[in-house]
């Protein structure tokens, strides 16, 4: 689901940027004069997070510079919205699913290496877990990562290779399956069964949110624990339930100023403030209510009951992603290993 | 201007000669700009394709395309639209038979109808076939009993592809229909043979080139087809995956050279498919004299 009103907005704003540069080019002006515009590109389940954030943050930034802000947003697949940034979309800060996209765009120079440690916590405002989401009653019972391969019960979760919180879920699995099943052959075992049993492979979590809820495919959803809450909150309470496993992990979603782009558009301040501002008690609160984990003291108390407390592996755990990305979804590396051809048939099994 | 003026004579086809097989001026001029548009238009896009590719060397090349699942998801890809392009070469010849052969209410509606796949949006159409084929849909809950799915299986890719290709057989093979002397078939008539041997021995034969155009230019849009395929296929690695959404996954991981690669491989294989169906077509059109 790449294709979104606010990424038609984003790609409206990049043909008036080209528009503008071809202007400056005639006029001598940098294109970006106006220091109160900003572009965040995010990925897909944080697109409620923002709409609401960017109300907060006008109201924040007209009260401290006496102008008002104009911010623009895109959505879509964190790794495409890494690349569109590294192909040229004029981004001031990125909100991305995980840090490997972020650090793609810094090999390319356009963030500078160290970005990680120049904000709070990772430079993570708030954080996620994966969590399973069923329908009514939870008709086939399932309680954990055991459950989901058992045969019959279909998974309805993103493809790894394009969405950033599948990344999330599969090392979530691998890291049950790990310590439950014991060893890394058992793990890879699990992972095969896992995506013999996914009917439909959305290119993002937005994507497989839709085929679950709109489409009514599938027992199980996995994913990203704000959007299982957003799911319930759209449908009516009753309409699902939140299973979670007994072990998950702690899914960081960072943040980056976007250095190159905002000296060139002079944007510095009212960018490096858009991220600041959200480790702000108002933002915080406001992250809680919009289902993503707060890390300031008072939302957490006041998000408790919403967000138990799970047990949760890190991207830590596997060495970081600069070792958990070619080794799981990199070419020939476990996610490849754990498709197969097995059980195609042109028309499926109906009924 | 003098030169272009010294008439040439018509029909001389082959050999490589400056002069132009046409009366009316502008020879260079129409010329460069062909050249230019099309060196900016396709070659260029294609030359960066190669180009991108050319820096991993052979052994990444074939290493990348190579792989279980480039194989699986290419033969999908050719499998699929070798399929819906074929039941379209049916399908399409009869629409355009009854086209233009047949009068009936509402036929200019049902004429317009045909160029619908062209101007929709291709997501459009997969959200649309996608809803009407799931489990759920309308068409989608008929098959059910019979156990057969077609939404998010590798039927769902045929289906697709048969929508987004059904104009270009019927838009290639109705002005030969419409160019076919009845006149004939009536003779044959008159001289006994029946309904059946008329069709196969005096319409087909004619028809079978701008057939086989159509066939061609329809496998090219099922193999090159990505909007509509994504939100009906499933996208299930090696069983439901077509090879544009394996580039766009090598894409989204940052790896440019395998998206590349993959991306010649499928500008290989098209190339020399369509090579195949145009020497078929060359041999038709001498065997039949047309």
């Amino acid at each position: 689901m790449a294709i979104t009103l606010s990424r038609r907005q984003a790609l409206s704003y990049t043909a008036a940027a080209i528009g503008a540069a071809g202007a400056a080019a005639v006029t001598g002006k940098p294109a970006f004069a106006d220091a109160n515009t900003l572009l965040n590109v995010s990925f897909d389940p944080t697109a409620q997070l923002y709409a609401a954030y960017d109300k907060l943050f006008a109201t924040h930034w007209a009260t401290k510079t006496g102008t008002t802000p104009v911010l623009h947003y895109s959505h879509g697949g964190s790794g495409a919205q890494a690349r569109a940034v590294i192909e040229g979309l004029p981004a001031d800060v990125v909100t991305l699913a995980l840090a490997y996209d972020i650090d793609a765009i810094a090999k390319k120079g356009l963030i500078a290496a160290d970005w990680q440690s120049r904000l709070p916590n990772n430079s993570t405002p708030y954080t996620s877990t994966i969590v399973f989401l069923v329908r009514k009653g939870n008709p086939l019972n399932i309680k954990d990562w055991g459950d989901l391969i058992k045969p019959g019960v279909q998974i309805v979760a993103p493809n790894p290779k394009t969405s950033g919180g599948a990344r999330w879920n599969v090392l979530a699995a691998w890291a049950w399956a790990l310590k439950n099943l014991g060893g890394e052959k058992a793990a890879l075992g699990y992972l095969q069964k896992f995506f013999a049993n996914v009917p439909v492979l959305d290119s993002g979590a937005h994507g497989s949110t839709l085929t679950f809820t709109q489409r009514k495919i599938g027992d199980v959803l996995v994913g990203w624990e704000s959007d299982a809450y957003l799911s319930i909150k759209e449908a009516g309470p009753g309409s699902y339930e939140i299973v979670r496993p007994s072990l998950s992990i702690l899914a960081e979603p960072p943040v980056a100023l976007v250095d190159k782009n905002v000296a060139a558009h002079g944007t510095t301040a009212i960018a490096t403030e858009y991220l600041t501002y959200l480790y702000a008690p108002e933002a915080q609160d406001l992250i809680g209510a919009n289902f993503y984990r707060p890390s300031a003291p008072a939302a957490v108390a006041k998000y408790a009951s919403q967000f138990p407390l799970l047990d949760l592996v890190t991207i830590k755990d596997f060495g970081g992603w600069e070792k958990a990305q070619p080794e799981f979804f990199g070419n020939g590396g476990y996610l490849d290993q754990s498709f197969g051809a097995s059980g195609a048939s042109f028309f499926g099994v109906g009924g | 201007m003098s030169a272009s003026l010294t008439v040439p004579a018509v029909g001389a086809k082959r050999g490589f000669t400056w002069r132009p097989a046409s009366v009316l001026p502008g020879f260079r001029t129409s010329l460069t700009i062909t050249l230019l548009w099309l060196g900016i238009i396709v070659l260029g896009p294609l030359a960066v394709m190669l180009w991108f590719t050319a820096g991993m060397g052979w052994e990444a090349f074939l290493g990348t395309i190579t792989t279980p699942r480039v194989l699986a998801d290419l033969w999908i890809s050719l499998r699929s639209a070798l399929y819906a392009s074929l039941a379209n070469a049916v399908f399409g010849l009869l629409v355009a038979w009854v086209l233009t052969r047949y009068n009936f209410p509402g036929r200019r509606i049902a004429d317009a109808l045909v160029d619908l796949p062209f101007a929709l949006p291709t997501a459009v159409a997969g959200i649309a076939l996608s809803t009407l084929y799931a489990p759920d849909g309308w068409i989608g809950a008929l098959l059910v009993p019979f156990g057969l799915q077609v939404a998010f299986q590798p039927a769902g890719i045929v289906v697709a592809m048969m929508f987004i290709s059904l104009p270009f057989i019927v838009r290639t093979v109705q002005p030969v229909i419409e160019d076919l002397e009845p006149e004939q078939e009536e003779a044959a008539h008159l001289m006994g043979a029946s309904a059946l041997a008329i069709f196969i021995r005096i319409s087909l034969p004619a028809i079978l080139p701008a057939l086989l155009t159509g066939f061609a230019l329809a496998f090219a849009r099922c193999l090159g087809e990505y909007g509509s395929i994504i939100f009906i296929a499933g996208n299930r690695p090696m069983v439901s995956e077509i090879v544009p959404v394996l580039i766009v996954q090598e894409l989204d991981q940052f790896d440019y050279q395998g998206a590349t690669a993959i991306g010649v491989l499928m500008l290989a294989v098209s190339f020399l498919l369509l090579l195949a169906i145009n020497l078929l077509q060359a041999w038709v059109r001498k065997r039949h004299g047309g």
